[in-house]
């Protein structure tokens, strides 16, 4: 049964030897040409099983993979019961909120720690278990780095996920995600982090306070 | 009393005005394109273009729209963003029109026009949109009062990616033939997809890899231009209906826009038109003559900023070089 339509997977929720599973389907995008089309399916369907496996290791709860099929790029995993983070977090109390972002600040550490980036993170990503545990999903788009630029977007991403979705928290959901960063890589490394996304902000088009960043960074060497 | 709008567009190379009733009707988009002799846009030098036609341009405007200067009852201008030189010479032609036929005056956002021209041009109410042009690459919806980017680029824009990239391979513009065109020419002469990197993360999207590997491989000589300009279109737009699809499922919106310059490309129309059709979305690109930077669009982003009592005195009418799409509040956008 599809249950979700996604941008780059389909996800169909199925009986697997008597388990419930979730199967991510790779399908062709007719869009693009078949040599592109395969070459990004089958890469994102292989790295996304290891970094499946990686963000384990770094003590981030995901999905357990039970098989990974490159021929038809799809991958059969464990499905978890909980809600998306994106549909809940504005209903939350300010301090609920406070509490979940900073939760997910800490996996985010966790895995940067590890030398995974996500590459994709969004609150529809992330999901929210009856226990309170957050479990992260779609590694798709993730890598496995420790550069701290590639750290600096996966973070950028998260802030603007904040502001185009749940605008209205953005500023203290954001703050409290560098919050729970800070207690996994330390205060030092968040504040570097903090700078690098303000750079790459910068390179964006139209940022006003692009001039005055660039002075400082080229002042501070 | 039929009232009229007179809008004037100057943020890079062209300069244009449109007039529009306010039921929406384009009667004029009279537009002048700066044409380089070579290399890109010289701010000062579109200016001094913009500077020298700006008399004639409005005239013509108003030859065509069969109005008289006193029947207008507003006039706006492209605020920002763009080029200083550029938004500063159309601000004071703005400036000098309101003052004299003492009527007022309306600061516009250029890339909330975009987005208002394919929304009337179209019938789209509600779109998922692709801006692309040689200075913007943003994937926007419109969420409680804004204009919300979900991706852009987070480097150059996917036109000034393709322009460069032409120029590096000694191309040149031509009058009613901007580079984008010459480019899709050409790829529809290739077939050999060669290998160039592809570059999205999350929403966002960085040209500047694709456009350096791009160069490097023109200058080997091994390749056939076409077949590398085919290569960088589908590489490119690949990218550019991926965040799109990523947005549209994200948002679950009916409706895709594909505005701006880019937008006329045909490759890229229909790759969007394909995934508008998976997730049951309706297709929505904005005609041609509306697709380029043109004044009508920022008549008529005008008119619906005028309705809604956001006039601006003349004293306060600074040009905003860095105005984001995000930062506009849109209250005559519904929902």
């Amino acid at each position: 049964m599809l249950i979700k339509k996604g941008a780059e997977a389909n996800l169909f929720l199925e009986r697997w030897h008597n388990k419930k599973v979730i199967m991510k389907q790779r399908f062709p995008k007719k869009y693009r040409l078949p040599e592109i089309d395969e070459r990004i399916r089958n890469y994102r369907t292989i790295h996304e099983s290891q970094l499946l496996h990686h963000a384990k290791e770094a003590g981030v709860s995901t999905p357990m993979i039970f098989l990974v099929n490159l021929k038809d790029s799809n991958i059969i995993m464990e499905f978890i019961e909980g809600k998306q983070v994106k549909q809940i977090l504005n209903k939350l109390s300010f301090k609920e909120r406070k509490h979940l972002c900073r939760q997910i600040g800490e996996l985010i550490g966790q895995l940067h720690y590890s030398g995974v980036i996500h590459g994709d993170l969004t609150t529809s990503n992330m999901i929210l278990t009856r226990n309170g545990n957050v479990v992260f999903v779609d590694f798709g788009l993730g890598e496995k780095s420790v550069e701290l630029e590639l750290r600096g977007v996966d973070l950028h991403l998260m802030k603007r996920a904040f502001q185009s979705t749940h605008f209205l928290h953005a500023e203290e959901c954001f703050k409290a995600v560098l919050e729970g960063y800070a207690k996994v890589v330390g205060d030092e490394m968040t504040r570097v982090i903090s700078r690098k996304i303000i750079e790459i902000e910068s390179r964006g088009r139209y940022i006003s306070e692009r001039r005055k960043v660039n002075n400082d960074l080229s002042s501070k060497g | 009393m039929p009232k009229f709008c007179l809008g004037i567009e100057a943020t890079a190379d062209d300069f244009s005005v449109g007039i529009l009733d306010f039921n929406g009707n384009v009667l004029a988009n009279v537009i002048s394109a700066f044409i380089p002799k070579m290399g890109g846009i010289h701010p000062r030098e579109a200016a001094r273009h913009h500077g020298k036609v700006v008399g004639q341009v409005i005239s013509t405007a108003f030859q065509e729209a069969h109005v008289k200067p006193e029947k207008l009852a507003l006039i706006s201008f492209s605020q920002g963003p763009g080029l200083g030189p550029c938004l500063r010479t159309g601000a004071t032609a703005a400036r000098a029109l309101a003052t004299y036929l003492d009527i007022p005056l309306v600061g516009v956002n250029h890339c909330v026009a975009h987005i208002e021209i394919g929304k009337l041009a179209t019938g789209a109410k509600d779109p998922v949109t692709l801006y692309v042009s040689g200075g913007n690459t943003i994937v926007s919806a419109f969420e409680a009062r804004y204009y919300r980017v979900f991706g852009e680029t987070l480097d150059i824009a996917v036109g000034n990616c393709l322009d460069i990239f032409a120029r590096e391979a000694g191309l040149h513009q031509r009058a009613g033939m901007p580079l984008g065109a010459i480019v899709e020419k050409l790829a529809e002469e290739g077939n050999e997809l060669v290998d160039l990197p592809y570059c999205v993360k999350g929403m966002d999207l960085s040209f500047s890899g694709l456009l350096t590997a791009a160069i490097r491989l023109f200058e080997v000589r091994q390749y056939r231009l076409e077949d590398l300009c085919f290569s960088m279109q589908e590489i490119a737009f690949s990218m550019l209906t991926e965040v799109t699809e990523r947005a549209l499922a994200h948002t679950e919106k009916r409706e895709v826009l594909l505005t701006g310059g880019v937008g006329a490309n045909k490759r890229l129309q229909a790759m969007l038109r394909t995934i508008a059709d998976e997730h049951d979305s309706r297709f929505c690109v904005v005609p041609k003559q509306y697709a380029l930077d043109n004044g009508a669009m920022i008549a008529w982003t005008g008119i619906l900023a005028y309705e809604h009592g956001k006039i601006i005195p003349v004293e306060k009418s600074f040009v905003r070089l860095k105005w984001r799409l995000d930062e506009v509040e849109a209250p005559w956008v519904g929902g």
